[in-house]
Order: C-alpha cells, then sequence, then structure tokens
C-alpha cells in the first residue's frame, strides 16, 4: 500500500511534468514580440478545416456503414467488425504507404483511371490528409455509432413495427435521438485525434496550404532551429488542445468497447441494396491498401538493405520497453486510484490532449547542454510513447483492477495478504489479460510511431517507421513497401503475442 | 473467549448495539430477520467494520483496532470465499502463509489439512471446476490450517441441498471440537441450529441478546423470535 502511494505519486509526478513542465520549458524560449503572419494564420486555419472536415466526413459515411453493418447480416461480418478495429493499431506510415499504392499518381485507380484517359490521382495536399484521415477514424466511428445503434433496446423496434412505423418514423423517432446523443462525443474525440496528428500531415501535407501546427513545429525545430517560433506554436497547439479538453467537459468523449458488437438487429428489408453497396464500399476502403502493403511489398521485403533491420531492431527495442513502462505506470496510477484517492484519475488521461513533439521540444530544451540529443532520441521515444499509451492503459487496466478488489479485497485482507502477496496471487492472475492487451496495444503503437523520433534522430538511430518516410522520400518505393509489410507484420506480432500471453492460461 | 462490551454501530439510521460474552469452546447459532443486523454483527467481530464504540476482546485481548487479518478469526460468507483463479492446495495455503512460500512442516499441515476434508484427490485443481460442497470444504481446510480461535459462518451452505448441508454442518462442527474454536453461525433455518449450536443469540431491532440454550430458546421463543419464526 506504501508502494502504491509513493509509486503512484511519482508517475502522477512524471505525467504532469512530461505534460506541462515541457511546455514550461519551451515557452521559456519566447523571446521580444513574436508577430503571427499570414503563414501561420494558415497553420492554424489548415489544422481547423483538415480536422473539421475529416470528422465531417468520417461520420457521415460511418451513420449508413454502422446502420447497414447493425441491421445486415452476412458472411463475414464478424471478420469485418473485428478488423475495423485494426487500424487503431495499423501503424500511420504503413496505411499512407497503402492509401498512396491505391489513390496515388501512379496507384492502382491511376492506372484504372488511364484507360480512360483520365488524369491520375495525387493523394498530396488537403485532400489526402483528409482521406489518411478518414481512413483510420471511419472504422472507429463505426464502431463508436454501432455501440450506439446497439444501445436503441429490440422492444422499441418491436413496438415500431407493431405501429406500423416507415423507415422515415423509425428514423425520426429512433434514430435520430440515438444520433444526437453519440456523433457530438464522436465528432469530439475525431476532431481531437486530427488536430493533433503529425505523421499523416508530415507525409502527405506540407508547403503553405496543407501544415497543421504539429508539423509546423516540426519544420521550426529540425529545419530553421528557431526555438522561439517552436515556443509560440507549441502554445497555440496547447491552446487548441486544451479548447477541445474544455469542450468534452460539455460533450464526454465515448468510451471504445472492445466487445459485443456483433449483434444483429433485424428490421425490414428495406434499402438492401443500398445497405450493402456501404458494406461493400468501407470493407474494399478498408482493405485494399492493406492488400497493396502486402502485394507490393512481399517481393521487396526479401531484398531489404541491412540498414533496415538495424532500424527494425531499435523499432523492437523502442516498443518493448515502452510497452513495459506503460504497463508499470498503468499500474501505479490505477492502484493510487483504488487505494488512495480517485482524484487523480484526470491526470492519467492528460496525455490525450498533449502534442508529443512539444513534449520531445522540452525534453531538448531541457537536456541539450548535459547530452547529446540523438543520444536521447530513442529513450525519449519510449519516455513519450509510454505516457502517450497511458490513457488506454487505465481504459484497460482500472475497471478490472476496480472489480478485483470489490469481489477479492476482503478475501485477501481476512488473509493479510498485502504488498507482494497480493500483487503476486490475487492482482496479477485477474489483471494478466488486461495487462496483456494493453502491452500489445502500447507495444503495437510504439512500433509504428513516427513522432518524436523524426525530431532528433539521425540515421544511425533512426526506428523503422522513420526509415520507411526516408526511402518514401527518396522514391525509393519497392524497398518502402517492404520494408512497410516488415513493420506491419512486426506490430501485428507483438500485438498478438502480449494479448495472446495475457490470455494463456487465462483463468474465468 | 470472545467478549463484545457496549458496542454501538450507528451508521445511516441502522443501529446495532451489542453485549456479550462467549466461553471458550461455545457454538453459537445467531438468528433474527433479514436487515436485523446479523452481517454486521460478523463483521465488526471480523474487523470488516468499525463500531462507533465499544470494545471487542478476544482470548484477553483488545481487538477493537487490530486489521481484519491480523486477527485470530476465520470468516465463510456465503460466497467469495476462494480465488478462482488459484489452485485448491493454493487456497488452503494462503491461510498459512499469504505469499505461500511453505517450509517442509508447514507443507505437512497443508497436506494434513487437505486430507481431513477428504479433498486430496483434486487438490492440484481449480474451485471451480468442483461441486458446491466440495468448495465448501475448501474454505473449511482453510480455517484448520489459519492460526485462529474463532470460526464464523455467514450462511456458507445456504446454496447446499439438505442432505449436503447437513453433511458440512457435521463437519464445521467436529473441526470446531478439534480445534477448540468458537463457533459463530448465522442461519434462517431452526433445524440447523439445533444440529450443532449449544448457544444461540437473537438479533432483532437493533439489538444483540445475549446468549440462551438453543433448546430453550426454540421451546420458548420470545417475541421478537416469535413473529420472525
Amino acid at each position: 500500500m506504501r508502494l502504491s502511494l509513493i509509486g503512484g505519486l511519482i508517475v502522477i509526478s512524471l505525467i504532469i511534468f512530461l505534460t506541462f513542465g515541457t511546455l514550461l520549458a519551451v515557452t521559456f524560449r519566447i523571446e521580444g514580440s513574436f508577430i503571427m503572419d499570414r503563414y501561420d494564420w494558415g497553420v492554424i486555419r489548415f489544422t481547423f478545416l483538415q480536422a473539421f472536415v475529416s470528422a465531417v466526413t468520417s461520420l457521415i459515411l460511418a451513420i449508413p456503414i454502422s446502420r447497414a453493418l447493425v441491421r445486415r447480416n452476412f458472411i463475414g461480418r464478424k471478420i469485418l467488425i473485428t478488423l475495423l478495429g485494426a487500424p487503431f493499431i495499423l501503424p500511420i506510415i504503413v496505411a499512407i504507404l497503402g492509401l498512396i499504392a491505391v489513390f496515388g499518381r501512379t496507384g492502382f485507380l491511376s492506372d484504372f483511371l488511364g484507360f480512360f484517359d483520365i488524369k491520375p490521382l495525387t493523394l498530396y495536399g488537403l485532400h489526402g490528409v483528409i482521406i489518411a484521415h478518414v481512413f483510420f477514424n471511419l472504422p472507429l466511428a463505426v464502431r463508436l455509432l454501432l455501440q450506439g445503434w446497439l444501445s436503441i433496446p429490440a422492444e422499441r423496434f418491436r413496438l415500431g413495427q407493431a405501429l406500423n412505423f416507415s423507415a422515415l418514423n423509425f428514423f425520426k423517432h429512433l434514430e435520430v435521438p440515438m444520433l444526437s446523443r453519440f456523433v457530438p462525443g464522436a465528432f469530439l474525440l475525431i476532431f481531437l485525434i486530427c488536430t493533433t496528428s503529425f505523421a499523416v500531415a508530415l507525409a502527405l501535407g506540407g508547403g503553405p496550404k496543407a501544415t497543421t501546427v504539429e508539423l509546423s513545429i516540426y519544420q521550426a525545430f529540425r529545419f530553421e532551429f528557431d526555438l522561439a517560433r517552436v515556443a509560440i506554436l507549441a502554445l497555440i497547439q496547447f491552446l487548441i488542445c486544451g479548447l477541445i479538453a474544455i469542450l468534452s467537459f460539455w460533450i464526454a468523449l465515448p468510451t471504445y468497447q472492445g466487445s459485443g458488437l456483433d449483434r444483429v438487429i433485424p428490421t425490414n428489408s428495406q434499402g438492401k441494396i443500398i445497405d450493402f453497396i456501404f458494406i461493400l464500399g468501407a470493407t474494399l476502403f478498408l482493405v485494399l491498401p492493406l492488400f497493396m502493403i502486402i502485394f507490393r511489398g512481399s517481393l521487396a521485403l526479401f531484398l531489404l538493405p541491412d540498414s533496415i533491420f538495424m532500424a527494425a531492431f531499435r523499432s523492437i527495442c523502442v516498443a518493448l520497453f515502452a510497452s513495459i513502462l506503460t504497463v508499470v505506470m498503468g499500474l501505479f496510477i490505477a492502484s493510487l486510484l483504488v487505494y488512495h484517492s480517485k482524484k487523480f484519475e484526470i491526470i492519467g488521461y492528460l496525455p490525450i490532449a498533449a502534442s508529443p513533439l512539444v513534449i520531445g521540444v522540452g525534453l531538448f530544451i531541457m537536456s541539450y547542454q548535459w547530452m547529446d540529443p540523438v543520444s536521447i532520441a530513442l529513450p525519449a521515444a519510449v519516455l513519450i510513447n509510454a505516457l502517450m499509451c497511458v490513457p488506454f492503459a487505465l481504459r484497460a487496466i482500472l475497471p478490472t483492477y476496480i472489480d478485483i478488489e470489490k469481489n477479492y479485497g476482503q478475501l485477501a485482507d481476512s488473509l493479510s495478504m498485502s504488498g507482494w502477496a497480493r500483487f503476486r496471487w490475487l492482482l496479477w492472475p485477474r489483471l494478466r489479460r488486461s495487462v496483456g492487451f494493453c502491452m500489445g496495444l502500447a507495444a503495437a503503437l510504439s512500433m509504428g510511431d513516427l513522432g518524436v523520433i523524426a525530431l532528433f534522430s539521425d540515421p544511425d538511430h533512426s526506428t523503422l517507421p522513420l526509415e520507411i518516410y526516408r526511402l518514401m522520400m527518396a522514391y525509393r518505393m519497392n524497398d518502402a513497401y517492404g520494408a512497410a509489410l516488415l513493420l506491419l507484420l512486426l506490430s501485428i506480432s507483438l500485438f498478438w503475442i502480449f494479448d495472446r500471453g495475457g490470455r494463456l492460461d487465462a483463468n474465468p | 473467549m470472545l467478549t463484545l462490551s457496549s458496542i454501538v454501530y450507528d451508521v445511516n439510521k441502522f443501529t446495532l448495539s451489542a453485549n456479550f460474552h462467549l466461553p471458550k469452546r461455545s457454538r453459537v447459532a445467531i438468528i433474527g430477520p433479514s436487515g436485523a443486523g446479523k452481517s454486521t454483527l460478523l463483521s465488526i467481530i471480523s474487523g470488516f467494520t468499525k463500531p462507533c464504540s465499544g470494545r471487542v476482546m478476544l482470548d484477553n485481548e483488545d481487538i477493537t483496532r487490530v486489521s481484519p487479518g491480523q486477527r485470530k478469526v476465520t470468516s465463510l460468507f456465503q460466497d467469495g470465499n476462494l480465488f478462482p483463479h488459484l489452485t485448491v492446495e493454493q487456497n488452503i495455503a494462503l491461510g498459512i502463509r499469504p505469499d505461500l512460500k511453505l517450509n517442509t512442516s508447514q507443507t505437512l499441515l497443508l497436506e494434513a489439512a487437505i486430507k481431513r476434508v477428504g479433498l486430496s484427490d483434486v487438490s492440484k485443481r481449480k474451485p471451480n471446476t468442483l461441486s458446491g460442497g466440495q468448495q465448501s470444504r475448501i474454505s473449511l481446510a482453510r480455517a484448520l490450517v489459519r492460526d485462529c480461535v474463532l470460526l464464523l459462518l455467514d450462511e456458507p451452505f445456504s446454496a447446499l441441498g439438505p442432505a449436503l448441508k447437513s453433511e458440512m454442518l457435521e463437519l464445521v462442527k467436529e473441526i470446531s471440537i478439534e480445534k477448540d474454536l468458537v463457533l459463530m453461525f448465522v442461519t434462517h433455518d431452526p433445524e440447523d441450529a439445533k444440529q450443532i449450536c449449544d448457544l444461540s443469540i437473537v438479533v432483532a431491532e437493533g439489538n444483540v441478546y445475549p446468549p440462551n440454550s438453543t433448546t430453550q430458546l426454540f421451546l420458548n421463543p420470545p417475541e421478537v423470535l416469535k413473529n420472525y419464526l
């Protein structure tokens, strides 16, 4: 109990230090007066615009898709619903390459349009950023709305049928009220994800017309090394995130449920064709880019240069350390919340609104006088990735932890099981599943992260996602696809191993 | 052996006062309407509920402020007596050492207890693969190995059929005699009380009445008990 108090408070302090402390360190760099020019306003405008359009598009598409999914039963429905969870652990750079292979200049769709003498498409700029964001967030939106649809009691549908409701009546009386409860939260969540997105903008954006605040922090740091400008941009990013955080006090961000989404609500058979068009469209949109990675990467996989395997090794190390650190932090916070005070819970969720790049720059400013920034690149990546995963760890661990103490706490107390004995013989056996899932998640997310590592790293310290980005920029597309397939396989394997490890010999 | 002196518990309009003494080796049934405070009484004795005032003495020691795990008390509840993720053997061994690091003599003690309750063949299995009666035997074996002087039963056998329940009660009685335990036993069924308890305590309307001979009590029940029966 003492350890959980001390450890928990240390982790809480670490989170506050990494989120607010680093921001403070950055703001000390503001010099003189700073005038925002047209470029800066353009950056802010673009950040909001792309996030808004991405969120709106994701939701507009998610409504008919989730509606179709909930009403129709078909072969592969379960697999499709599981697949909707996949983009969450899919490395962003892999998805981008997949999308380029479908929608890019030399992509599959451009080739097809070429037959009709239509100009090839390009994925760079605003619409590219939006397509990539929709690719990641449409499945999330569909899953969130599926929860919404399943939250309508089946009796209501029966009642509607008894009252001879038309499709429009159903929509007005049952579906609109549900949507008005679920859509605002889902919108806000996706909007938040898109405003802080960095890797998508790095790969598909750029230039005055398609740069987000996060990307311009990177550019100001990496290319201009203008710390005063970085500081201002960091403050702007903080204000944007703070604004959304305040909004989320009124509109609760939805919680993400893993299971129980495969129920079917039987309704009338109207609109069958439209439903299947939406389902097919969504499936193709999700599956084609992944298929293209496998298709174009599988040959190149065996011809990859050694530097790629070195980068892959570094990525695995980052992923392993980050996942261990995530779980340790998550367990300490959870035990602090369970045994001492619920008040700290909000701090555990702070990283949702934090910017990894600002944290990275902050760590750099605090350490560069003593240390070579390149040498802290990998440790910083471990630390920041672990931090960003803490909210997911809490989501996975805390409810189970509370249940364990509620159901078995008294028995353990009466047997004076405390400290290590309580952890080893009560908590660990029952938390293993959640811990395994959360380590898998943290490992996959850290493995695919292309954020803070891009700030500091040189080729000798780069990770696999960064190497893929370099190959892409050098137009070595074959190698890029091979490396992307390698990253995809590694991320999925790590997730699978941890998740599986947690379930192995799992207890009821 | 066990003395509750001027115990008062008064939280959220629920009151319970108790003042009684139980001699060594006594086996006491606790009867009364539901909601009268039978479980609260046991909870005060086992240490999960702190009384507002008064003292709990066990074995001439004031244990009012002692934490549940440090009391020489074993409680068996209706459910939740076992960890489903641990084996039968581990569940029992927790009563000897919470970290399960047993030395040779402790292992012998464990094996003897498993044998005594007749679980030798299933000692490596998990509780949920066993029958309800066998699961009750695990908790009783734990009471055997624990360093305890008081056994509290809060209707642990209410889910069992009549024959099995009677068999378990007999085992409880034997174990209490073998280990020189004081037994306190919450029950709804006068037959249970008559089978193993020489004394009975009535809990009703926030009062804990002093122990009385079980046979006398049921031959000539007081007003509060009559209403309940």
